[in-house]
């Protein structure tokens, strides 16, 4: 019978860098992906920035956020001189903190990210949702913004 | 648990190009393990958790998006969530359990009980 039990080293948590694995896949990357993929997905020093994706159509833009493991009233959206402020906090969770850690990659803290748009948007009219820990910002365009057609009488 | 070693697929390209592997956060109480990774995108139908003797593996699939018009800035990745770990032999897999809340999946994996600590009581 083995009455000692194995104590594994404890795993250092390095969450500045946005956790190892973000990191192991980078440099998995750096070999099996081209170059401009890289540069695209090269975000692993950002840690506390959430991704993010935007989208145009004729009348919206629209943010895409990760945000994994939030609670809805811990997100903050605004808008600031046509810029989109993302921020929030992850806490903590107080009920792993005698637990033996073994894995610690996760971010947990203050966090934000700002995008300029690139045209006027409508304030009064922009809606998030939160689902699957994404966040979608559907921001339309203010009315100058929009493309119009115009009529060019040939005589 | 050994599943602080975690399986390395990486022998395998192809199946390296095709998932990205999740942050995760492991915990080890009295009672057993705790797993959590983040899984933005995917909910409870693209999830599928398999043991496999000694090994578990977590898979999430995104749910596919609505096409919201022209990309402008591309930054997260589309692929899909793949990892796996090597179980401690001290878990009892019948008892594991699963769920996804808002993109994070906590896999809890209980101990068997004839290795849980236990006092002795001196008469």
């Amino acid at each position: 019978m083995n009455l000692l039990r194995w104590q594994r080293p404890e795993l250092a948590a390095w969450q500045s860098f946005g956790g190892l694995s973000t990191l192991r896949n980078e440099i998995d990357r750096l070999f099996e992906a081209p170059l401009t993929e890289l540069a695209r997905t090269s975000h692993f020093l950002s840690g506390s920035a959430p991704v993010v994706d935007i989208y145009e159509d004729k009348d919206n833009f629209v943010v895409k956020a990760e945000l994994p493991g939030m609670k809805k009233e811990d997100i903050d959206v605004s808008l600031h001189d046509g810029s989109l402020s993302i921020s929030g906090e992850r806490k903590s969770e107080q009920k792993w903190e005698d637990a033996e850690v073994h894995r610690a990659e996760r971010f947990f803290g203050r966090f934000q990210r700002t995008v300029a748009l690139p045209s006027a948007v409508d304030a009064g009219k922009i809606k998030a949702q939160y689902k699957d820990g994404v966040l979608t910002v559907t921001l339309p365009k203010a009315e100058e913004a929009k493309p119009k057609q115009i009529d060019v009488q040939v005589n | 648990m050994q599943t602080t070693l975690e399986k390395q697929t990486t022998n395998n390209r192809a199946e390296s190009v095709e998932y990205v592997a999740p942050n995760v956060n492991i915990f080890e109480t009295e009672e057993g393990y705790v797993l959590q990774a983040e899984m933005p995108g995917v909910s409870k139908d693209g999830l599928e958790i398999t043991l496999e003797g000694t090994e578990i593996t977590i898979t999430g699939r995104r749910s596919p998006e609505a096409v919201a018009g022209e990309p402008l800035f591309r930054e997260r990745n589309t692929f899909d969530y793949r990892r796996v770990f090597e179980l401690d032999p001290a878990i009892d897999t019948a008892k594991v359990s699963a769920k996804i809340e808002q993109g994070v999946l906590t896999v809890t994996l209980p101990k068997s009980e004839r290795v849980k600590p236990r006092k002795i009581k001196v008469d």
